[in-house]
């Protein structure tokens, strides 16, 4: 039921504010609250070297670059946390399509979100 | 001639690397006529993925024809076409052909290319691909599942120092070295503070000793030339007055010439700058020309080190 019921709270909420695409592996708070599943490239390790010179993006140049957004407000976003601050420079790891549609707050309860492929190496970050 | 990777390690003089031409059918004889134009003057040749979202040749199949053909091959390998398991089978494959230098792009999107309404795939991104890559050379996949031999790979990867954030563009660079990069080729452009201000990031944070950076410059003869790039390709900006500059002289083919060769010389003046990497839209006498009028590349292996 939980389950179930979830995704469709969590998508009500985070939609409207984040426009959330349900990956189910939540960075918000790593990404300065910028959803990197909205950049047309899904890059979770963003930006790309097509931004434009205006700091537009690539492939929609009547928007800004989710990844610019991203720094920018990672660095400057009152109220963000220093270790979210700081976790911007992360390497994020290739997204489990297996949990897309679920709930990431199921998954960050569960720790499912943060598991990965066993051949994935976590950089060590000073 | 000591191999590419030993090259990179030991920065005895500035490398030379080119983007070779991509194929649209012929066979491997086609390919080597195309290598001649480049065999004497460069170090390694980059063989492109679906350039600029157009279907061409596959990378794998140029790749191993080159080598093949004696020209130590740098295989691109773009997030755009392929998921992760397509990714590392090509990898794994060209491995197998004795290629063992890649370099992982994001890739230009599919809205940039002939076949806009292609599905766009982007199921890794260039951090990620380097990564998975740096397993590989390990002995194993991204699942964890060991390869039956292990090969020693030389990773690369791209960074535009010309696009913004300047800083953030810095940190990226960090990323990519730290995640296995050895080597990291600079998109074009035509903002030398842009560039100045890269390498001092790069140097200052130590990436440009652990891996060679690489600014790219490209040959052309037109203003036009100049304008398509500015107008039509993803990361590249050309400032006005670069255009108005070639626009305006009574030679442009010349003056294009000219340009380069000064953009050369000014990124091969800064500290951290390891060589250039040449992309050659003349296919006249100015490779040639170029690397022999800077006494750059093997066919000039005598020349002093390039800074470090």
């Amino acid at each position: 039921m939980l389950r179930k019921l979830l995704p469709v709270l969590e998508h009500v909420v985070k939609g409207p504010v984040w426009d959330c695409q349900m990956c189910g592996q939540c960075v918000l708070h790593s990404t300065g609250m910028t959803c990197p599943m909205t950049c047309p490239k899904t890059l979770r390790n963003g930006p790309c070297g097509g931004v434009r010179s205006d700091g537009h993006c690539e492939v929609k140049p009547e928007m800004r670059c989710v990844w610019v957004k991203a720094h920018d407000r990672a660095e400057n976003m009152p109220l963000l946390p220093k270790s979210w601050r700081a976790e911007i420079t992360h390497m994020r790891p290739p997204v489990n399509n297996e949990l897309k549609g679920d709930s990431s707050w199921l998954n960050l309860v569960s720790g499912r979100d943060r598991q990965t492929p066993e051949g994935w190496q976590e950089q060590e970050h000073a | 001639m000591p191999d590419f990777a030993s090259l990179l390690e030991d920065r005895q003089r500035p490398i030379v690397t080119a983007e070779f031409p991509s194929m649209d059918g012929g066979d491997v004889d086609t390919v080597a006529a195309a290598l001649d134009h480049y065999r004497p003057y460069v170090d390694a040749v980059n063989i492109t993925d679906n350039p600029a979202a157009h279907a061409h040749a596959s990378n794998v199949s140029m790749a191993i024809a080159v080598k093949q053909l004696g020209v130590e091959p740098i295989m691109q390998v773009v997030c755009r076409d392929k998921n992760r398991l397509a990714a590392q089978a090509d990898v794994v494959g060209a491995s197998m052909h004795g290629v063992t230098a890649f370099c992982a792009l994001t890739g230009d999107d599919v809205t940039a290319g002939d076949e806009p309404e292609a599905r766009r795939v982007f199921d890794l991104d260039s951090p990620q691909l380097i990564s998975i890559m740096n397993g590989i050379s390990r002995g194993h996949y991204l699942s964890g599942r060991a390869l039956k031999h292990t090969k020693e790979l030389l990773i690369g990867a791209v960074e535009n120092p010309f696009a913004p954030p300047a800083d953030v563009r810095v940190r990226r660079a960090k990323m990519k070295v730290d995640g296995g990069a050895r080597f990291l080729q600079l998109q074009i452009g035509y903002e030398p503070h842009l560039l100045e201000a890269f390498m001092s990031g790069v140097v200052a944070n130590g990436v440009a000793e652990r891996a060679a950076i690489i600014p790219t410059v490209i040959l052309t003869k037109s203003a036009g030339a100049l304008r398509f790039m500015d107008g039509q390709v993803p990361g590249i900006h050309v400032p006005a007055p670069v255009i108005e500059r070639v626009a305006e002289s009574p030679d442009p083919a010349e003056e294009s010439y000219q340009l380069v060769r000064e953009q050369v010389e000014h990124a091969l003046s800064l500290p951290g700058v390891a060589g250039v990497h040449i992309t050659d839209f003349r296919h006249d006498d100015s490779l040639r020309r170029l690397v022999s009028d800077l006494a750059i590349g093997p066919a000039f292996a005598a020349r002093p080190a390039a800074t470090a």
